[in-house]
């Protein structure tokens, strides 16, 4: 192939084109105004105008997570770039694959207190996978073939380009993505035989076995979701997730045990800790899910499955170890399992199952249901309901709102499910679900969000009505910011410091004003009209303004410090004992 | 056994490119590990690879975390714990520079004599001597100068490297 000369912009959109990308979320700005310009002559690569480089890329991420494929980014320098970085870092903490583009001041005045100059890689360095400057046109393309490879490969995340204009003006030569290599960039994928050898001769003496799976699983593709679902099925184990894993295990089977950790399950919760044999795949033993280290699933052997080598051993030592993607383990694994002609001990899994019967028979999940208000719970099993058969995407703020979806609404498949797990970013739901719509035109996409968390990122409401992104947003409206209020009640005496929503809009006149639909429900009639209404609008986004129970908290509970066999049920568990001293200063 | 403290030297093999140092650093301030110190420069000109060694000491889990963490840094090549395996040599220069009359002066030179320090500058009233060792020797050298007009002291951080014939 004779060699290309392109200016530095138009060798951007080249790249992107090769790289597979159809849709890239930005803000212009004059740091990138020939990226632009390119974009603008060309029709292959559709950009999308977010109304803040923040929401660019949480709609990239949501976009990502349902799709599988890398999201894109592009943004100006200076304050383009610094709106950018909670999205960075939220993707870098949830392992989403993110190619973020930065425009950068000329590269003669780099370091001269330009105008929207900012040291973008030295911000972004701890937010991203990788980052780059690019000072020379002709390394633009190899840096960014480079960085889709880095941002997909091992663990994924984001990785950041940060091109200074005159080199988007350069001239420059083009090299196509099969002609670069990375020089030092192998994660290793495929595990180490001995290891999973060793792993299944563990499981195979299993007495009190479960599984514990995490976002690695969603990761590693819909193939070893299904890998995952034909195991657990062999095993007759019980399979509990974390709140980034749910989906890739169908909520709908009888294995399935619900979420674990801080808000999960009494039952998956009780299996964790009283298991002999934990089975970790893809999962990083958050705080949010061991709680108290070291009363966490004390007397069990424990297999940690990751990509990430650093992820093993950090919080928790496990006993057998195996570095490799999640798929390609899994593979390894059932292989062995047949070939070897492995059975789980069906005696003792009976008595496992008697158990965790026994404990889910509690039905954690229970709330106090009453006719006099709508409980946040029950709108969301009614919006379970009404979705239930239909193809659809949630994607979640952060606070109660977000516990009680991943509590409450069901996956049966991966990548349906987006939420901020790690970095927990208020305002990700609403531009993730514009991000997820985009990429799933016809599917119905919904925010399950709190009156707080959307007040966040609300401007891009806009987005979504100049892309007619049809997205519904779904807001628990408790006048609160409900989890914040809630550690209040439990570990502040009730001093509802500056939790209370004040000076809140008029939610259905505010979607008026945009040219939205605007529905609410002040009571539990109308709670299944304004559903069936919010789901027959196509054309435009949808706001519905639920007003749930202002005092309504998020049960089972394990607060901060305790272990996982100390759980509050709900509000007659006393909050005075409930947090030692030690697990206060915890978050 | 988990909350022993242990000193480690590592070696890292990076790409000397722009900001591989601050990748490095920022990792050690960011996730609290300690550094006792650290050496770079480029050893590979041909292909722009650079060594650096550093010194660090944390519980054991803490140590296999840092080699985890650095290895996961994309620019880096390799990681290996010269403390873990097996026998290596470390050294590290200093310079320091010592000033004094008479007797101190006479002694001073005596002692750089006896730890093969080499004299880099002299003038009447001052030395600057050169001295390459172990981090105890030159510890050793330092805590005696200092009874005898240490004025400045100047240290490279531990450099080490494995022994035998096995390359890196």
């Amino acid at each position: 192939m004779p060699e290309q000369t392109l200016t530095g912009a138009q060798i951007v959109i080249k790249s992107l084109k090769d790289q597979g990308v159809d849709i890239i979320f930005g803000y212009p700005g004059g740091a990138v105004l020939p990226i632009y310009d390119a974009l603008f002559q060309q029709n292959d690569i559709k950009h999308i105008l977010v109304r803040h480089e923040q929401a660019a890329v949480h709609a990239a991420e949501g976009y990502a997570r349902s799709t599988g494929k890398v999201g894109c980014v592009l943004v100006t320098s200076g304050p383009g770039a610094t709106n950018a970085v909670t999205g960075l870092l939220d993707a870098l903490c949830d392992s989403i694959p993110l190619v973020c583009l930065s425009g950068q001041v000329p590269t003669h005045l780099i370091g001269n207190d330009a105008f929207q100059e900012a040291d973008t890689t030295g911000i972004t360095r701890p937010c991203t996978k990788h980052n780059y400057l690019v000072k020379d046109v002709n390394q633009l393309a190899r840096t960014l073939h480079e960085a889709f490879y880095v941002a997909r490969s091992g663990r994924p995340g984001p990785v950041l380009i940060d091109i200074p204009k005159d080199v988007q003006f350069a001239d420059g030569t083009y090299v196509p993505p099969t002609e670069v290599k990375h020089k030092t960039y192998r994660p290793q994928v495929k595990p180490e035989i001995a290891r999973v050898e060793e792993a299944i001769e563990l499981i195979a003496s299993a007495k009190r076995p479960v599984f514990y799976t995490g976002g690695g699983v969603v990761n590693a593709g819909p193939f070893a979701a299904k890998l995952l679902t034909q195991f657990v099925k062999l095993t007759g184990f019980p399979i509990t997730s974390t709140l980034m894993g749910l989906g890739a295990f169908p909520a709908s089977d009888a294995q399935w045990l619900g979420m674990l950790g801080m808000h999960g399950t009494y039952e998956a919760n009780l299996a964790m800790y009283n298991c002999d044999v934990m089975i970790n795949i893809g999962a990083r033993f958050d705080d949010r899910v061991t709680g108290k280290l070291s009363e966490f699933a004390p007397g069990s052997k424990k297999i940690h499955v990751d990509i990430d080598p650093s992820s093993i051993n950090k919080n928790v030592a496990v006993d057998i170890p195996i570095v490799g993607d999640a798929g390609a383990v899994l593979e390894d694994m059932m292989r062995l399992w047949k070939a070897r002609q492995k059975r789980a001990d069906q005696a003792a899994l009976k008595d496992w199952w008697k158990q965790i019967e026994g404990w889910r028979a509690r039905n954690c999940l229970n709330y106090n249901r009453t006719e006099s208000v709508i409980k946040p719970q029950y709108a969301l099993e009614r919006l379970r309901e009404a979705l239930r058969g239909k193809e659809h995407y949630i994607t979640t703020e952060v606070g109660q709102h977000q516990m009680w979806a991943a509590q409450f609404l069901p996956f049966d498949q991966p990548n349906r499910w987006m939420t901020s797990g790690g970095l927990g970013t208020m305002g990700y739901g609403l531009p993730a679900a514009i991000g997820a719509q985009l990429a799933h035109p016809d599917a119905i996409v919904v925010d399950v969000s709190g009156e707080a968390s959307f007040l966040m990122n609300m401007q891009e409401i806009g987005t979504a009505v100049q892309y007619r992104a049809p997205v519904k947003i779904f807001i628990l409206n408790n006048k609160y910011m409900g989890m914040v209020r809630q550690w209040q009640e439990l570990l502040h005496g009730s001093r509802y410091s500056n939790s209370y929503s004040e000076a809140l809009p008029d939610f259905v006149k505010l979607a008026e004003a945009w040219g939205c639909v605007g529905l609410r429900a002040t009571t539990v009639a109308e709670v299944d009209e304004v559903i069936e209404k919010m789901l027959a609008v196509t054309d435009r986004p949808c706001i519905v303004d639920i007003a749930v129970d202002p005092k309504e908290n998020c049960f089972p509970m394990i607060p901060g410090g305790k272990a996982h066999n100390e759980i509050l049920f709900g509000p007659e568990d006393s909050p005075s004992n409930a947090t030692p001293e030690d697990g206060m200063v915890l978050v | 056994m988990e909350d022993k403290i242990e000193k480690h030297t590592i070696a890292v093999l990076v790409d000397n490119e722009p900001g591989v140092l601050a990748r490095v650093i920022g990792l050690f301030s960011g996730r609290g590990y300690n550094i006792e110190s650290l050496t770079v420069a480029e050893v590979n000109n041909a292909d722009h690879l650079s060594r650096i060694t550093l010194v660090t000491s944390g519980t054991r889990m803490v140590v296999e975390q840092i080699k985890a963490q650095l290895d996961r840094l994309v620019p880096v090549h390799k990681v290996h714990d010269l403390t873990d395996e097996g026998p290596s040599v470390e050294r590290e220069l200093a310079l320091l520079k010592v000033a004094g009359t008479g007797e101190k002066r006479i002694e001073a030179l005596r002692l750089a004599d006896i730890f093969k320090a080499k004299v880099v500058d002299a003038t009447l009233t001052s030395f600057v001597f050169e001295l390459t060792g172990t981090t105890a020797e030159v510890d050793d050298f330092v805590g005696l100068m200092a009874q005898l007009g240490l004025v400045e002291a100047s240290r490279t951080g531990v450099v080490a490297m494995s022994k035998g014939a096995t390359g890196f």
